[in-house]
């Protein structure tokens, strides 16, 4: 009897093993946030607060959701941080002689998304053995010509119009709201995109086809499915996210800098693994991407506004990587025949 | 006995060179409407080679292939798939992490087309799946569980229930049986006689004798890339095919 009751005991447990799969991450999202604002009830939850928050992860979250779809595929993309600020460069460099605002507005996107097939093109044609080492090299190769055609120096001053996605705002006071309690065009823009990859990712038969090929690439090629072509679109689509990254941060910092990105690779795929994909491939959600950012940008702030050292800063995000991952090995263990 | 005297598939003196390597020569093949053809043969018989030109990832270096009387020459498997031929593979060729129905559907999904874009239809996935699953006598708890999560014999039935889920008419299996435990081989084995009564072909590579004497009604020998022997079933012994294999008539 006793015996029974512990296996039915069991059985709910890991009946809730794909809820918390699912939401687990929102969870711990939700524990921060509520821990941070009992640390912080004055400032935490602030309207400005808030809104600098999401004005901070907004090129961030544009970067992993890029290195995301990669991840799915079992890639990975170390250039994005790269290709992000050789975009701003050229962006920089475009707006300084003078382009009409929607040729500067665009030309990071072209960039960017070449950037990314080029990637994708010497994975697939090149028969490079690992993503890791064709992205590495292009993190170089890409930093090095955006340095190269600036001349490693910083170029200022943007247009309104160009400025728009990045530091734009939407008056809010015709519902009330005092004119400080604006929104920002980054956050509405994070929403749309994340939306927009979700849908792609879940409804159309291009984005099922990548999980595929993460899940088994033989199964993918059987299927008859063209991996190499799916392979250089989710590259281009990750350099075209970067390219946008770029515009925002233009908008944000009304200036190209030869720093702009640098290590921001790494904080894309940690966001990414925080939000639960797995580097095997085939796993992972939008959603959790977004819970990923989220609790990195908030972690940051949170401890910005308690006086906590920014070593502390790097320990945490470390140290909630590996847990999230030994979660993860956990999961497979309990939820998965081998 | 579905089993009729229609030939859907024939090959016809195939031959295969890689640079100097023969690994077919003069190679001949045949499988009627229904019926179970066994292929056996030590490595390097030629076993594989064969179902790879047949499957038309391998075209073959002479010789001709004729189904259902028509010749046919195959670019691709896609070839192959639309003239009613598939392949089961040994690694199975699923993808763990997508549920049943997507994997049975994988490279075909049914969608509505909006524009440019291709939206996946997840009800037809899923009815159509539990509808071909049931026609199958497959059980699982529903097509929305994930492979990964299904046993080796599972997966097996999943393989196969992908490989008949577009009206095909010959299905190549290569050792279906081999990953399997004891237990499970006999549900894969009453899922290819189940194949043979709703009229489809099959095809079986296979080192067990005992799969092949259960679900076959001919069996076929390779030897150093020929034809060695052939027999309907009732009429030779496990001893004979045994032989046979190792190149002894």
């Amino acid at each position: 009897m006793i015996e029974n009751k512990e296996i039915k005991k069991e059985s709910l447990f890991l009946k809730a093993i794909p809820y918390f799969d699912k939401y687990g991450i929102l969870l711990l999202l939700l524990l921060m946030i509520i821990g941070l604002h009992l640390l912080q009830p004055e400032v935490f939850l602030s309207w400005r607060n808030v809104t600098n928050v999401f004005k901070q992860i907004s090129w961030q979250s544009m970067l992993a959701l890029g290195v995301f779809i990669v991840i799915v595929t079992a890639g990975i993309d170390l250039s994005v941080g790269s290709i992000m600020m050789l975009s701003l460069m050229v962006l920089a460099i475009t707006s300084k002689a003078g382009a009409p605002w929607y040729v500067v507005v665009l030309i990071p996107l072209v960039i960017g998304m070449f950037c990314g097939m080029f990637n994708g093109l010497g994975i697939t044609i090149l028969r490079m053995p690992h993503p890791f080492i064709m992205t590495l090299g292009t993190l170089y190769i890409f930093r090095g010509t955006g340095n190269l055609i600036s001349g490693g120096v910083p170029i200022s001053g943007f247009t309104e119009e160009v400025r728009l996605l990045g530091n734009g705002r939407i008056d809010l006071t015709w519902l009330g709201l005092k004119e400080s309690q604006y929104l920002p065009v980054s956050v509405v823009l994070i929403a749309i995109v994340f939306f927009l990859m979700w849908a792609f990712l879940n409804h159309t038969r291009t984005g099922k086809w990548i999980y595929a090929i993460g899940g088994n690439p033989n199964a993918a090629r059987a299927a008859g499915i063209n991996v190499n072509k799916i392979l250089v679109i989710v590259y281009s689509l990750c350099g075209l996210l970067a390219g946008f990254g770029a515009l925002i941060l233009a908008g944000r910092a009304d200036s190209g800098y030869p720093n702009a990105g640098l290590n921001a690779e790494l904080d894309a795929i940690a966001a990414c693994i925080i939000g639960g994909a797995s580097f095997f491939g085939g796993r992972g959600t939008v959603l959790g991407v977004f819970a990923g950012v989220m609790i990195m940008g908030i972690l940051r702030n949170g401890l910005n506004l308690n006086d906590v050292s920014a070593f502390w800063q790097q320990v945490l995000i470390g140290s909630i990587i590996v847990i999230a991952v030994y979660v993860d090995v956990l999961r497979k263990d309990l939820g998965t025949r081998k | 006995m579905f089993s009729s005297n229609k030939i859907i598939l024939e090959a016809k003196n195939i031959s295969k060179y890689f640079g100097t390597i023969t690994a077919l020569e003069n190679v001949n093949l045949s499988v009627r409407e229904g019926e179970c053809l066994g292929v056996v043969g030590d490595n390097g018989a030629g076993k594989s080679t064969l179902m790879k030109v047949l499957s038309g990832l391998y075209k073959p270096s002479k010789g001709e292939l004729f189904f259902n009387g028509n010749k046919e020459v195959l670019d691709s498997p896609r070839d192959s798939q639309n003239l009613g031929l598939e392949m089961v593979y040994q690694d199975l060729a699923l993808a763990g992490n997508l549920p049943i129905g997507e994997n049975i559907f994988l490279g075909r999904e049914p969608t509505k087309n909006l524009g440019f874009l291709k939206i996946l239809d997840y009800k037809k996935i899923k009815e159509m799946s539990e509808a071909h699953l049931d026609k199958l006598k497959i059980h699982v708890k529903s097509a929305d569980q994930k492979v990964e999560e299904l046993s080796g014999g599972q997966r097996q039935a999943i393989a196969i229930a992908r490989a008949t889920a577009f009206n095909s008419k010959l299905v190549i299996m290569d050792e279906p049986t081999a990953a399997l435990a004891i237990k499970e081989v006999g549900k894969v084995l009453d899922l290819i006689n189940g194949l043979k009564k709703i009229g489809v072909s099959v095809i079986i590579i296979s080192h067990r004798m005992d799969d092949i004497f259960a679900v076959c009604d001919r069996v076929t020998a390779l030897f150093q890339g020929t034809n060695f022997a052939e027999s309907e079933l009732s009429k030779t012994s496990r001893d004979e095919v045994i032989g046979w294999i190792m190149g002894k008539k």
